[in-house]
């Protein structure tokens, strides 16, 4: 064994000891709130879809009553050719 | 129909995490413990760490595909703990307690979990070198604080006294001894030189060494299908 590997597990042995007693309800209040944290996600999950969807539509409703595809009519602004 | 599949599904997950939680739950707390610096009595700052981090590995539970969940919940403790650091920094007389949070966090991934050098750089965001100057220097500290208390001899010895104790039915001799037996440890580790003072004490935990290596192990394996 190598100096700083004996060194290390001089420190790895100071780092082991008696586990501290774990609280009963421990793992009960982490569910708990991982649960509230996973319905929370669920929500904005939601919200963000309906969101999408609302978007989706005013688009479409914009659209369908603009019609920006069709090509403006054409522009007379331009001046008379004059003294070819 | 969707409605039964979902609570189905919640009740396996309350399931496999409780039993996830009653496997690892003492590694990993004792491993917040060695973070927050606390003393073994009193664990309130690496309770409410942990909850954290069990509650973000519940939430991700479903999606963990195969992933360790101790492996999960580990990270997410050092990320957390490396989040919240600052308010760590004050000492509380735990083992650590004369360590930065920073060489605390590197000491525990890197000596007592047994991560990899290059994955714990990968997990605080740090080069490789610099893990290892860390991880270092923190060793370093730790051993010339064990070799100070050696030599001083202010923490008693772990094993003395009730190696050396009778039963104590009979109280007056019983605490008689154990008296005896710890004034003879410390004059025994005074006696010794400072080297070997340290030696011995890392030898005595030595026994405890194995203990919660296969803790961890069956604990891991425990909660290791969700």
């Amino acid at each position: 064994m190598s100096f700083p590997d004996r060194k290390e597990t001089e420190v790895r042995r100071m780092l082991e000891g008696a586990h501290p007693a774990l609280p009963p309800d421990l793992a009960g209040r982490a569910a708990e709130r991982g649960r509230r944290m996973l319905h929370r996600h669920q929500v904005v999950r939601t919200i963000g879809w309906l969101l999408l969807l609302a978007a989706v539509i005013a688009f479409g409703v914009w659209a369908a009553i603009v019609e920006p595809w069709a090509a403006p009519p054409p522009t007379d602004t331009t001046p008379p050719l004059e003294g070819w | 129909m969707v409605r039964e599949r979902r609570a189905a599904r919640d009740g396996r997950r309350a399931r496999e995490f409780e039993a996830f939680v009653a496997g690892a739950g003492g590694r990993l707390l004792h491993a917040a413990t060695l973070l927050t610096a606390e003393p073994t009595g009193d664990t309130e700052a690496a309770e409410r760490l942990l909850t954290a981090a069990l509650a973000r590995t519940y939430a991700r539970w479903d999606r963990l595909r195969g992933e360790d969940p101790y492996d999960h919940t580990r990270r997410t403790l050092a990320a957390l703990f490396a989040h919240r650091g600052h308010r760590y920094r004050r000492p509380r007389g735990g083992t650590l307690a004369r360590l930065t949070p920073q060489e605390r966090l590197v000491l525990v991934l890197r000596l007592y979990e047994g991560v990899a050098e290059e994955q714990t750089a990968a997990a605080l965001g740090l080069p490789v070198e610099r893990v290892r100057a860390i991880c270092t220097r923190a060793v370093t500290a730790m051993r010339s604080a064990a070799h100070r208390r050696g030599t001083t001899g202010t923490r008693p010895s772990a094993g003395t006294p009730h190696s050396a104790g009778t039963p104590p039915s009979n109280g007056t001799t019983g605490t008689g001894v154990t008296g005896t037996g710890i004034t003879g440890g410390v004059t025994g580790r005074r006696a010794a030189t400072g080297g070997t003072g340290a030696k011995a004490q890392a030898g005595a935990g030595a026994g405890a060494d194995t203990g919660p290596q296969a803790q961890a192990g069956s604990g891991a394996d425990a909660g290791a299908a969700p």
